[in-house]
């Protein structure tokens, strides 16, 4: 099967042919370097002129792709790393999500911002983070993710597509892993699900007569994990889950997660960002809100602590597929 | 080429149309704050008769005059700062977040540079001919954001003026506080060439703009229009700690009076009566305008 990253790199590929609108910018992604994850390996050699690599500005990276969107142009910007979005933060809150709302519709912004974000790979404190929980609920705003059960350059091109800005956010341990083959494989005992959205839902769920006892919700390369811990849940321990995977992390949209929860009226939550005021708060927020009787929430994410460098503080600091199996036998046993 | 006349009622539009504005705040006909171009009206009058209709500009905080010169409507002015439905954006921007046509502003100090630097990309590589022209004050010059957009612009030789108007007042802090070296000089850092004047003369900022509004349609790149004034009225509504004196010794220069002596009194008031009537039409029917409300698909779930 296809790698995640090689699907991005085909979607950037396609836009580039199929609209003489759409241009890349960001830094160091001409050939041969390609970028720092080689997403954009290969574009500047065949569209030249409209794969453009800039100096290190990334405020102004974000707020040119935003003027060229203004005046009809259909940009999608590379952020190196997504630690670096606080620097262009301004650019996305105030004008890029604003200006069609503020403008009274008057105005579209045809703009993707595309970014790798996540640890596991022992780059420290400033390149290992999954900041997006920093974007969710931005009026405007809508932060999709890839993972590898849908197709990631369906999912791109649909961001393209769109005459709103959409922040991307790439998982860099996703880049090398092979998109999942559905009935084969970690999938062989479950049925997948995929709502009609265009970001879509997937609720994957034991095949058979099986109960879950809880719903896994996650996005992006927590899926891995999840799905590891929900496979050793099932064959070890014989804890069934369901899983309720979001494309699109911000706005919420819940009726997937929810009608899952009232199956399973157990909630755990998987993200790599730290716990507080996360993507899972959120989540288990509105599905309080939803009046589910006996619920039971728990949510996993990472320590609220800088990423440390050393490989054994990272490790501690980030969710590992171990303390997913953990939380979610503690939130089916009832035990805090 | 626009007539000394027309010059003349541009910057008086201006003027009379700031001057209701504050008045109108004491009414309660208009809540929030404003940030008014009283006494910099060569500036906007002065460039504005020298650009193409179809040039894309981006203002600031304080936009009003720039966008009366552009050729604005008053009266969709005055219902969006009134908060009405027919304001230009049907009240969701306010004073400060306007489009109309090719013009927009928005109210964050800098961020608008590299989003203006964007338009001037898509207008070059569109080939359109159109230039892009970014006004920031001397305030301005404090963001980062100010130099990142003027090295993309340079580097790319992007057809982008970027205007400075130093009012030497940031809100309150004097210039000398806030902005070391030259203004020319950070402009000289990028090899973009300046076109700099002390007036408050419109038709001294008209010759000046057209220069550098000719290098940048030329196709070689960026340019700097620097244009030292001053504001006579505080930064917002009220909040002036300015010496008196020192803004009496500004309004000596003001650039209706400056203009004004070219013209023949009965032309004088003539333009004086134009423009009352055209403020008094736009207040009075945006005061009457309904207020907007939300779609029923923006409403809580």
């Amino acid at each position: 099967m296809p790698l995640v990253l090689d699907r991005l790199n085909t979607a950037l590929q396609q836009a580039l042919r199929s609209d003489e609108r759409v241009y890349l910018i960001g830094e160091d992604i001409l050939d041969p370097y390609g970028g720092a994850f080689k997403v954009t390996r290969g574009l500047s050699s065949q569209f030249p002129d409209r794969v453009l690599t800039t100096p290190i500005s990334e405020a102004a990276i974000v707020g040119v792709a935003t003027g060229m969107a203004l005046r009809g142009l259909r940009p999608i910007a590379e952020i190196m790393f997504g630690d670096f979005l606080t620097l262009a933060a301004d650019q996305l809150v105030n004008h890029a999500a604003k200006f069609r709302w503020i403008y009274n519709d008057l105005v579209r912004v045809p703009l993707v911002v595309r970014t790798p974000m996540g640890g596991r790979r022992g780059y420290g404190p400033t390149h290992s983070q999954s900041l997006e929980k920093m974007f969710l609920g931005v009026p405007g705003l809508r932060l999709v993710a890839p993972n590898t059960l849908g197709d990631p350059a369906a999912l791109l091109a649909t961001a393209i597509a769109e005459d709103d800005p959409v922040l991307f956010i790439e998982h860099k341990l996703l880049y090398a892993r092979p998109l999942l083959e559905i009935d084969q494989g970690d999938l062989i005992d479950f049925q997948v699900e995929r709502d009609d959205r265009q970001y879509p839902v997937f609720t994957i769920r034991p095949r058979g007569q099986q109960k879950a006892a809880l719903t896994l919700a996650c996005y992006g390369y927590n899926f891995e994990l999840a799905r590891k811990a929900v496979l050793d849940l099932m064959y070890e321990k014989e804890i069934f889950s369901e899983i309720v995977l979001f494309s699109q992390l911000s706005p919420f949209e819940m009726k997937p997660l929810l009608d899952s929860v009232a199956r399973t009226r157990r909630l755990l939550t998987v993200e790599e960002g730290s716990l507080t005021l996360g993507w899972g708060a959120e989540l288990a927020a509105r599905t309080a809100e939803a009046g589910i009787p006996e619920l039971r929430v728990r949510r996993v994410a990472a320590l609220d602590l800088p990423i440390a460098n050393a490989k054994s503080l990272e490790d501690a600091i980030l969710p590992s597929p171990q303390v997913i199996t953990d939380a979610a036998v503690s939130l089916v046993s009832g035990s805090f | 080429m626009v007539d000394a006349f027309t010059l003349y009622k541009t910057m008086l539009l201006i003027r009379r149309f700031e001057e209701r504005l504050i008045a109108e705040f004491s009414t309660g006909k208009l809540v929030g704050t404003t940030h008014v171009y009283i006494g910099q009206e060569a500036d906007a009058a002065g460039i504005f008769s020298v650009t193409d209709s179809e040039d894309v500009v981006f203002s600031n905080h304080r936009c009003h005059g720039h966008f009366l010169a552009y050729g604005g409507d008053p009266y969709r002015l005055a219902a969006e700062l009134m908060g009405k439905n027919t304001g230009l954006v049907g009240g969701r921007g306010g004073s400060q977040h306007i489009h109309w046509r090719n013009f927009y502003s928005n109210g964050i100090q800098g961020g608008i540079l590299p989003v203006a630097t964007g338009m001037a990309l898509a207008e070059k590589n569109g080939h359109s001919g159109q230039v892009v022209l970014v006004f920031a004050g001397d305030g301005t010059l404090g963001e980062g954001l100010f130099y990142e957009s003027l090295n993309i612009a340079a580097l790319w030789k992007l057809p982008l003026l970027f205007v400075v108007e130093n009012n030497h007042y940031a809100q309150t802090t004097p210039v000398e506080l806030a902005v070391a070296g030259s203004i020319a000089g950070r402009f000289a850092g990028f090899a973009i060439p300046t076109w700099e004047r002390d007036t408050t003369d419109v038709l001294e900022v008209r010759a000046v703009a057209q220069e550098a509004l000719d290098h940048v349609r030329s196709g070689t790149g960026p340019g700097g229009l620097i244009l030292h004034t001053y504001r006579f009225a505080a930064h917002s509504k009220g909040d002036d700690v300015r010496d008196p004196a020192e803004i009496a010794r500004a309004r000596e220069k003001d650039p209706l009076a400056m203009h004004g002596v070219r013209l023949k009194p009965v032309e004088r008031e003539q333009a004086e009566a134009e423009v009352s009537a055209r403020i008094e039409d736009a207040f009075t029917r945006a005061d009457a305008d309904p207020v907007p409300s939300l779609e029923p698909h923006a409403t809580r779930p």
